[in-house]
């Protein structure tokens, strides 16, 4: 593998100097919608949103000064301050304002900006909506954080940021038991995950004296296999954490409890592919250990398969997106561990996926807001004439994972597939299997909401939802068809110095195996038309024996598996340590306290209220002390 | 002179007023005792000055007198005290000042 010299980032200059408000302004504004309570009510959602359209706005000045600039002074290091000085460590908080980094914040501050303005809609008649914006706002500050920084512990910070974000946002509807339950699971697993983080990170500091991505780069080549492959194994750790990749995945089917907005931002366009990000930001190691980029492979792989299977067993329309979510984030860390090639083509993916699924998770919500909340997807049926911006706007979205030709998913993917069987036949194969599953998923999704004949339960008028929520979803389907277009030349060159990758030649007709995709894609639709748009679809899941169904109904068993392997034999051992404790060390103090009482009580008994006994035991005292006086005076 | 006549006297009455505080149930009587043993130790006081020509012995004599009027006071009072309650001066009867 040829790998570029890595190029020094720049000193900050002009705008760039101001890189911080980017985070700083959510913030103050998460703070503000908190603190001063519900004097904001009226206006501190559109306080939130105007926070994120700031930073987007920053972002984009950025960007257009990047896009100016040479090549290789497009990378821009903004120093902030001494963060710890102790001992032999000087580590400095500051951001990078890189090819990569800054994509991430258009994508993060440009669907954020996009989900803060539908929400104001969706959440409109919930009393709680401005604790929601601030929880919002927070993410976004906290998600900034992630992608600007300059170094692994400033990283983290915003790393766990927004794992707090997401915990507040999935349990936003705390007074449902099934809410809270799923934020403390997502936190939980995401412990996990960043156990792997901060031992990855305290590795680097005990190797490399310092947590900044230039000094890992730079430092990364000489690394010893051992440590290279152990630090590689850690971080992917943290990013199955992150992005519910398998063993990890458990939390994020719980996680569609929270508001369809979280959905859309979260666990769908930005948090969930933090751990894609975490991958190809810390190239330099995976590069240098193939075990570590093994591993993102097989994850990616596994992952895409299992979300795709979950994806194509549930009702709950939520929940087949975050099974497709899943998938696709199989599919950027099949990408990022293919090494040079997948890179680009990773982050390529991820800025698609995250328009498109933006688009339909806010879709998704358009639908549940016309339908009383209502997510089964059996209660649907016939949605098209009467939500027909919905309609439209989600097969725009509904296009694009598929992979048509022309819409953004078919660029992005198409590169990974083609990439996968230039490194590996069997990731090729499953990923090429995992188009045609994602196809079937996608079209049952289209077919059971849009299409086919009513199935309404009663009392339920669906009707389109308000302009703030279906402008939002235009301008996301607008991008879901042309970003792929946009950027499919362009996204290679430009992430080349921050990526180390060479640039490849991509076509925009499909290759030998373009056209396979293109016909198990096709294969997929007919197939899941054949089952579910010719017949009618029952109201109530069919009881069916098929182990395949069975198993993706119960998300592949992922929490019978962990309860069997984690839950239980943890409770096992914790009440193991109770009853130890209650037995032998409870019990052993106990009994020494009575040991002293018994003692005690036997002593008292010297204590008779006979003053002739104090007397007789006063003149022995002094008898004796007088005696051994005198005999110490006499020897 | 020789003292130790007066010190022999003084051991005698001190061991008296032991004995008749251990023995005695009558809280006069132990009392009295305890004035015994005062006494005792006065005395002896006062022989050892004079036999080392000074005078501390005999002013800490008029001190240790002093204190003793002092605790008659208290004392006697105490017993006044208890006999009205309990129509008794025996000590064994007094024996509530315990666990």
């Amino acid at each position: 593998m040829i790998t570029l010299e890595a190029l020094a980032p720049v000193a900050a200059t002009g705008m760039f100097s101001y890189a911080w408000l980017m985070i700083a302004t959510p913030a103050v504004v998460a703070a503000i919608l908190l603190l001063f309570g519900s004097i904001l009510d009226r206006i501190g959602h559109w306080l939130a949103v105007a926070a994120v359209l700031f930073s987007f706005s920053i972002a984009a000045c950025l960007f257009a000064q990047q896009l100016q600039s040479a090549p290789d002074a497009r990378a821009v290091a903004v120093p902030m301050f001494e963060w710890i000085t102790t001992g032999m460590w000087h580590i400095s908080a500051g951001l990078l304002v890189d090819q990569l980094s800054i994509l991430f914040a258009l994508l993060v501050t440009g669907v954020g900006a996009l989900i803060h303005i539908y929400s104001v809609g969706y959440m409109a008649h919930d009393e709680r909506r401005r604790r929601f914006f601030a929880y919002l706002n927070l993410f976004i500050a906290a998600m900034l954080t992630l992608v600007l920084a300059d170094n692994y512990l400033v990283l983290f910070v915003g790393w766990e940021g927004v794992g707090l974000a997401s915990y507040l946002l999935i349990g936003f509807w705390q007074h449902k038991p099934s809410a809270a339950a799923a934020g403390t699971k997502a936190f939980v697993m995401n412990r996990i995950g960043d156990l792997g983080m901060t031992m990855a990170i305290m590795a680097m500091l005990a190797l490399f004296g310092s947590s900044a991505f230039t000094a890992v780069n730079a430092a990364a080549p000489h690394l010893e296999p051992f440590w290279a492959t152990t630090i590689g194994l850690l971080l992917l750790l943290g990013a199955c954490g992150k992005s519910a990749q398998v063993p990890l995945q458990a939390w994020l089917l719980d996680a569609m409890e929270g508001p369809t907005p979280v959905s859309a931002l979260i666990h769908a366009a930005t948090m969930v592919t933090a751990g894609v990000y975490l991958v190809v930001r810390s190239h330099a190691i995976f590069e240098m250990s193939s075990a570590a980029s093994t591993a993102v492979v097989v994850v990616g792989c596994v992952t895409l398969m299992a979300g795709a299977w979950i994806g194509s067993s549930k009702d709950d329309i939520k929940k087949v997106l975050a099974g497709s979510t899943m998938s696709q984030i199989g599919y950027m860390m099949l990408a990022a561990g293919l090494g040079p090639v997948g890179y680009a083509f990773a982050i390529f993916h991820l800025l698609t996926h995250g328009f498109f699924k933006a688009n339909m998770f806010l879709g998704a919500g358009s639908v549940m807001h016309g339908m009383d909340d209502d997510v089964n997807m059996r209660h649907y049926g016939g949605l098209a004439k009467v939500m027909k911006v919905t309609f439209w706007t989600f097969a725009m979205g509904y296009l694009a994972i598929i992979g048509v030709p022309g819409f953004a998913g078919y660029f992005s993917k198409d590169h990974i597939i083609e990439a996968a069987f230039e490194v590996s036949t069997v990731a090729g194969v499953t990923a090429l299997i995992g188009a045609g599953i994602t196809a079937f998923y996608m079209t049952r999704l289209m077919v059971m909401t849009f299409l086919g004949e009513r199935r309404w339960r009663e009392k339920v008028h669906p009707h389109e939802s308000p302009w703030v929520m279906t402008v939002p979803l235009i301008i996301l389907a607008f991008f879901s068809v042309v970003a792929g277009a946009l950027m499919n030349n362009w996204i290679q060159e430009w992430l080349e110095p921050a990526t180390g990758a060479h640039v490849q030649e991509t076509a925009l007709m499909p290759g030998p195996i373009g056209w396979a995709t293109l016909l198990v894609v096709a294969s997929g639709i007919a197939l899941a038309w054949w089952i579910f748009g010719t017949k009618p679809v029952p109201n109530v899941a069919p009881a069916s024996g098929n182990p395949f169904t069975v198993t993706g109904r119960n998300d592949l068993f992922g929490d019978l598996i962990n309860d069997t392997l984690v839950v239980r034999p943890t409770l096992a051992v914790s009440r193991g340590v109770v009853t130890g404790d209650d037995r032998i060390i409870d019990a052993g103090a106990d009994g020494l306290a009575g040991v002293f009482s018994g003692l005690s009580s036997q002593a008292r008994r010297l204590q008779t209220g006979q003053v002739r006994a104090y007397a007789l035991t006063m003149t022995i005292g002094v008898v004796l002390v007088g005696a051994v006086l005198i005999l110490t005076q006499l020897a | 002179m020789s003292p130790d006549n007066y010190v022999y006297l003084a051991a005698i009455l001190f061991t008296i007023g032991t004995i008749g505080v251990m023995i005695r149930r009558n809280a006069l009587v132990a009392f009295m005792s305890v004035e015994l043993m005062l006494n005792a130790a006065n005395l002896a006081m006062v022989a050892f000055a004079l036999a080392r020509g000074g005078l501390d012995g005999q002013v800490a004599t008029f001190f240790v007198m002093v204190v003793a009027a002092a605790e008659v006071v208290v004392g006697l009072s105490i017993i006044i005290t208890i006999y009205r309650t309990r129509r008794s001066t025996s000590v064994d009867a007094a024996n509530l000042l315990k666990l």
